[in-house]
Order: C-alpha cells, then structure tokens, then sequence
C-alpha cells in the first residue's frame, strides 16, 4: 500500500543510551506522527528501545547495486587501511 | 475445578475493583476482536498492543479482588465463571466495535477518561491501587494519543471518514456518561481516600473531548446520557455473546491449561 498517502518509513532504533541507532525495518505511515506511533507499536513492544527515528524511505539516496564493483573493490586489497598492524593494550578492551 | 458460575462478593472493596478489572477486560476484548481484521497492519499491531495493556491491567484488578475477597478465587474465576449480570462494567465498553471509526471513537472517550481517573489513584491510600495506577497511567497515556490522533485524522480526513465518525460519536455519545456515576457502596471507600467520585473528573475530561473534537471537525452531541445501567448488572444483548465467546472454553473444558 505504498501510495503517495502511505508511503514508507524506515525505522531506526537505540536500544540503549550510549549506543547508535540501528535500522530495523520498514513501516508505512500517513505522516510523521504516525510513523512514530507505528514504529514504537512494531519495534519496541519487547523493550528493544530507548529511542526512535523514522525517516522517509523516499528521503534515502542508496549507492547503485550495479556500481558495486567500482565502489567497493578496490577497498579490498587495502589491508595498510586497518588498524592491524600494532598491539592493542589489553585493558582498552573491545574496539 | 468446576463450571458452575462464582457468586458476587458484596464487598465494597471487591465490588470497586471488579468495576474496574471488568471495564479493562470488555473493552481488551472487543479490542483483540480487531486481530485479523483491522485497516492496516501497522494499526492491527497497535490496537491488538491497546487490547494486552487492558488485558494486563484486568489480570492484576481481578488478582487484587482475589486477595481482598480472600475466597479462594483468582483472576480465571472472576474472568470466566461469572454470568453477564454479575459482570459490572460500564455499558459503553461492551458495545459492538462497529466500524473502525467506531472503535477509535470509543477508545478516545473511554482513554480519556481513564488517563484522569488512573491519574488520580495514583494518590489512592490503597497502596495496592495505587501501584497498579502508577503503571496504568502510562499506558492509558498512549492509548488516548494514539485514540485522538486517529479521531483527528478521521473526523478530518475525507467526507466519508468524517461521516462515518460524526456517526459514531453521536451513537456513542448516550453511553460515556455511566464512566461518572459512582455506586453507593462505593461512598466509604471515596470518603477514605480508597477510591475517587469520577464524578470530579466530568470538567477535566469534557473540556479535553470538545477541545479535540473541534480539532477534528466533529459536532459535539447535544443527546443526554440516557445509556447507563452496565454497573449494576444491567447489561445488553452484545454483552451474552462477547461472554458466550470470552468463556466458553473454561465453560467447556474447565481448568484448561496450555
């Protein structure tokens, strides 16, 4: 039912203070009220959450499936780009 | 376990809270009666999440009604072996859910009034009351956002939606004002700061109605509340056949477990 008048939303929620806001589906929605309203009914009625965004899917820009190979290849023979080639001390914990 | 039918407690107490459990357990049911069947699945999701807060909030009404009538009895008794007369909610929650216009109409006139009732016996000196209103407030608080927003987008959307929720509100209209009649037995219970006179509640609540009727266009009726006797026992035919659906399988099968 994604006419001009329902269209899409996707959610975005923090499942905890401190932590970013994750992608965790869509919904639709006449505005934005009722984006939020529907989002927090959907997504968090097992308490994943501490905080809701939705944002019109129409409003998302996504890089081209089809240009995949020149986006992301060349960054996989780049091994000098991670962070692997010194000692983590051991009381900084996980990275 | 047994099928036959438990008889009312005469107990103020007993008799206030079960009020109260059985407004939240009719209206959770005709609620849950949405499932499957409501406009989108977004608003299915939300009115079947409406129907389980009312649910919860009648599982620990009747738990309490249990431990002050100390006889034996628990929530299960009080939900599924009672006979529709001895049922005391108000008239307005059992009615047929009719149209969703219909359902979200009464679900803003009744959340409306209960988001100042629970309110209010949050400062009950019953502590057990007050702590099952202290969590109730916040649910009710979003049933009655979610209620007025809808009520809104209706009573302000297209002719038909409007149409359809003028309609509702006026055949609606007779049975909202059984929320504000108190019983007599329930005079010592006000008195001692146990319970409250919903009767205190009628301004707060009827200027937040008109305020958010104006805001969806709707006319507010001008019909008294002539639909009233759910309180005492006096139940319509829509109550026999929600309970023929709520009880019949303890009825059947009693104790049922799974």
């Amino acid at each position: 039912m994604a006419t001009p008048r329902f269209p899409l939303w996707e959610v975005f929620i923090r499942s905890r203070t401190g932590l970013a806001h994750r992608h965790v589906g869509s919904l639709h929605a006449v505005d934005v009220a009722s984006a939020l309203e529907a989002a927090r009914d959907l997504f968090t009625r097992r308490n994943e959450g501490v905080s809701i965004w939705v944002v019109p899917s129409a409003s998302i820009s996504a890089s081209d499936p089809a240009e995949k190979a020149m986006m992301f290849d060349p960054a996989s023979d780049k091994i000098y780009r991670h962070p692997t080639f010194y000692e983590v001390p051991e009381d900084v914990g996980h990275m | 376990m047994s099928t036959a039918s438990i008889s009312l407690s005469k107990e103020p107490l007993v008799r206030f809270i079960l009020r109260r459990a059985d407004d939240a357990l009719v209206l959770g049911h005709r609620l849950s009666e949405w499932c499957g069947h409501a406009p989108l699945l977004e608003e299915e999701m939300a009115l079947a999440n409406i129907a389980l807060d009312h649910l919860g909030q009648a599982r620990a009404l009747y738990t309490y009604a249990a431990e002050v009538e100390a006889a034996g009895l628990d929530e299960d008794a009080y939900a599924y072996r009672r006979d529709p007369v001895d049922y005391l909610n108000v008239l307005l929650v059992e009615r047929p859910n009719g149209d969703f216009a219909h359902t979200i109409v009464r679900l803003w006139l009744y959340s409306a009034f209960m988001s100042l009732w629970w309110q209010a016996m949050t400062g009950s000196k019953d502590a057990q009351l007050s702590a099952i209103a202290a969590r109730a407030v916040k649910e009710v608080a979003y049933h009655l956002r979610h209620a007025a927003n809808w009520l809104v987008r209706l009573g302000d959307g297209t002719a038909q939606s409007h149409q359809r929720t003028q309609m509702a509100l006026d055949q609606l209209w007779p049975y909202a004002g059984e929320m504000f009649t108190s019983q007599p037995d329930e005079e010592d219970l006000i008195a001692t700061g146990i319970a409250i006179d919903p009767e205190t509640l009628r301004q707060a609540w009827l200027t937040r109605i008109m305020n958010e009727a104006a805001q969806a266009l709707l006319k507010m009726p001008t019909a008294p509340f002539s639909q009233q006797g759910g309180r005492s026992g006096n139940h319509s035919e829509a109550m026999g056949h929600l309970l023929a659906e709520l009880q019949f399988m303890q009825r059947t099968y009693p104790g049922a477990q799974w």
